[in-house]
């Protein structure tokens, strides 16, 4: 197995606010003078409890350095770390978008186990070390675009479902594959609290035809920007299926069932008129609450930073399309 | 039930410029913060709902002031509803351009095609328009030249807090919760006003069947 480590000099990364100054910016703001209104207000309790960074010195998941292959460089601006990690859907965390950040930062990893059984040859359960030292590792830089609306560039780590699947030999009956998060509501306090889980029947299901899953953009990812997946992006494992709406890539993945016929998923079973099991991002089909023809592509910058992109269809991922030949992505949304 | 507390006029003017300072040092926090991108992931949405839930709250509260005023007996608690009014337009005001400006950065035929095609869109924008109204009408002076009108322009409140309500329950995507407990909140409001609000419909009634049978 080849392994390569990130050259410290690359600066496929450059966009990034390197985290010893973004941990410390209030220190280097102070050293330039400007103190006043700003840190007036950043102590405010108003501001306290809407204030993206919060304590900095709170307790934190620990995160570790991987070894992988670098991935090609990307032209797109990637979205800051600092916004892909306070910026999630894991409603098993709290439906706000900054509560996984929030709530997750004790989850425990290790020991972990991932299931891979159903119709198939040789089922496997991998450990949490066998998540990082059976394949190898590399990073992909995807667009995420969420069924809301907004996208972010995130350079992920991880290894090809395809390789993984091989492994276990589907059999030729199997024709979908089935994924399932940790269901653990003692840790998990939005499958505890119904109110905090915003009304989900947990755990948390997904699937893929199994041609999708074989697809090399398919990919199971065990961390971000270098390290492992903090908890509230789903860790220790979580799948990424760049041309479909975010809602697809489960987080935690504790399950992969390889199945006969379409396997139930989280969002459609809880409006089918609204989510479908396909979700591939499409511009033409919109939500039917909202458009999907544009998206806010989070980088860098405030309120006044001009960010909205048109979408595109399979979110740019052309060589999907013969995935989907002869559908009608309008009624198979 | 009486307060044994008497209001005196500087307590009003305490009380109305705290109001002023709250809502205007809020909003303008909120905004510094989201320009200089200390607002989350996302500053856009974080603006988006600060405003938006902003204006409901504001809404709710000045809808709770007869009431209060009726409990207490304290008739000078109705000289804040005005102001509360006001900036739960302002609020509202805040909601919409930042929809426009930092949603939809500026594009007026997709701003048309949402209150068209989107439902949720469709209400909010009817509840700002009421409110847009009855902030245009707020003076003394025009209450006084509107006469009868200008109360039942103003009776627009009792269907715009609704509408607000729908568009907030209709815009979320699965956490119901607490749009639900605002809806419930919204009904016990309307509920206090049962008698005046069936009063209204019956004369609105009486009038309509009144020109049907002049037009004759």
């Amino acid at each position: 197995m080849l392994i390569k480590i990130a050259r410290p000099g690359d600066c496929r990364e450059n966009e990034v606010t390197d985290e010893d100054i973004f941990l410390n910016r209030r220190q280097l703001l102070k050293q330039m003078g400007f103190v006043g209104a700003g840190a007036l207000l950043a102590n405010s309790p108003g501001a306290a409890a809407i204030n993206l960074f919060g304590d900095d010195n709170e307790k934190r998941f620990q995160t570790r350095d991987l070894e992988y292959t670098p991935g090609s460089e990307s032209a797109e601006v990637l979205t800051p770390k600092a916004k892909v990690i306070s910026h999630n859907n894991f409603y098993e965390f709290g439906t706000d978008k900054r509560d996984p950040k929030e709530n997750a930062q004790e989850f425990k990893v290790n020991p972990w186990q991932v299931r891979i059984d159903g119709l198939v040859e040789e089922p496997m359960t991998l450990g949490y070390d066998d998540l990082f030292t059976r394949f190898e590792l590399q990073e992909r830089i995807y667009r995420l675009r969420c069924v809301e609306a907004w996208s972010m560039v995130i350079p992920w780590i991880g290894f090809e479902l395809k390789s993984l699947l091989q492994q276990v030999k589907p059999l030729s009956s199997a024709k979908y594959v089935a994924f399932e998060t940790l269901y653990d509501p003692e840790q998990m306090p939005g499958q505890r609290n119904p109110f905090v889980g915003g009304g989900i029947d947990y755990p948390y299901v997904e699937g893929l035809r199994l041609d999708e899953a074989m697809h090399s953009l398919t990919l199971l990812s065990v961390g971000l920007y270098g390290k492992t997946l903090p908890p509230q992006n789903g860790a220790p494992i979580r799948l990424v299926v760049p041309w479909k709406y975010g809602f697809k890539s489960i987080k935690s993945i504790v399950r992969i069932r390889l199945v006969e016929s379409s396997p139930p998923t989280t969002w459609n079973l809880l409006a089918p008129n609204e989510y479908g099991f396909y979700a591939n991002v499409n511009p033409q089909v919109d939500h039917p609450r909202w458009s999907q023809a544009r998206e806010r592509r989070i980088t860098k910058g405030g309120l006044l930073s001009n960010n909205r992109i048109d979408t595109q269809l399979f979110n740019g991922y052309d060589e999907v399309a013969s995935l989907y030949q002869g559908m009608d992505l309008r009624r198979q949304y | 039930m009486g307060l044994k507390f008497r209001i005196l006029p500087w307590h009003v003017v305490l009380a109305k410029t705290l109001i002023h300072l709250i809502c205007l040092s809020w909003a303008l926090l909120v905004y510094y913060q989201a320009t200089t991108d200390q607002l989350g992931g996302d500053p856009v949405e974080a603006v988006l709902h600060f405003t938006g839930i902003g204006a409901f709250n504001l809404l709710l509260i000045s809808l709770c002031i007869s009431p209060l005023a009726k409990l207490f007996r304290q008739a000078q608690f109705m000289s804040f509803r005005r102001l509360l009014g006001l900036y739960a337009f302002f609020y509202g005001f805040l909601h919409l351009g930042s929809f426009l400006l930092f949603e939809l950065q500026l594009e007026w035929r997709l701003l048309l095609s949402e209150i068209i095609e989107r439902p949720y869109i469709t209400v909010g924008m009817a509840a700002w328009l009421i409110l847009l109204a009855m902030t245009i009408t707020s003076t003394k002076a025009l209450q006084r030249k509107m006469g009868s009108h200008w109360q039942t322009l103003h009776n627009g409140i009792y269907l715009a807090a609704p509408l607000v309500a729908l568009h907030y329950i209709w815009s979320v995507k699965s956490n119901i919760l607490e749009p639900s407990l605002y809806i419930l909140f919204v009904a016990v409001l309307l509920s206090l006003r049962k008698d005046k609000l069936l009063r209204a419909l019956r004369r609105s009634q009486r009038s309509v069947r009144h020109r049907r049978e002049h037009s004759g």
